[in-house]
């Protein structure tokens, strides 16, 4: 059963990628970019966890960890860049 | 496909229930980020349904790699830990941000 609807779910979180990929390059303002950046991070990390159920490896935990941990500091980083004009004061 | 091979009925079709549900709800967060008018309303989005939906997958993945493997399979866990944490975190520094913009382009709110 998970078999047959698991390329359906990883079409839905390209769609969803899609979406903030069209937000990213359209928004009309600074945070939308940088938010949707963090949902493009947000989307790689679940389709990273489908092909590890997909392809049954746990290699991939490591890189959904580390991509997890790369877009919280790089929205961090770039919301404090717009508020303060700096990222470390 | 062989991979869901040694599952359970009922661990298969949870599994997959959980999925669906999941995807669905990311699927929304992330639509609310192209249809919504304004950044504040965009923002509800990503913030709380992808969340929401990237965790059901999340715990999803833990109940099959914890049947599947020896042992209880925490990574998993860890992930959705971590994403619960920090969205908030994130969505606040952005309304900041924003916030932040808006008063310097159009003047100190009335």
């Amino acid at each position: 059963m998970t078999a047959a609807v698991l390329p359906w779910i990883e079409a839905a979180f390209a769609l969803a990628l899609l979406c903030s990929g069209y937000r990213l390059l359209r928004g009309p303002g600074l945070p939308d970019r940088i938010l949707a950046l963090d949902t493009l991070y947000v989307n790689t990390i679940a389709l990273l966890v489908l092909f590890g159920i997909q392809h049954d490896t746990q290699l991939l935990f490591e890189a959904a960890l580390v991509v997890a941990l790369l877009g919280f500091v790089g929205t961090v980083a770039l919301s404090k860049y717009v508020t303060r004009g700096d990222v470390i004061e | 496909m062989s991979t869901l091979a040694g599952l359970p009925t009922w661990a298969d079709a949870l599994i997959a229930l959980m999925l669906v549900v999941s995807a669905f709800t990311a699927l929304v967060g992330s639509f609310a980020l192209v249809r919504f008018s304004d950044f504040y309303k965009r923002l509800h989005g990503p913030t709380k349904s992808t969340t929401l939906g990237v965790g059901g997958v999340l715990i999803a993945s833990a109940v099959y790699f914890t049947l599947r493997g020896p042992g209880f399979s925490v990574h998993e866990i860890l992930i959705t830990l971590f994403i619960f944490l920090t969205a908030p975190v994130s969505a606040h520094l952005l309304v900041k941000a924003a916030m932040h913009l808006a008063r310097v382009e159009h003047g100190p709110p009335r």
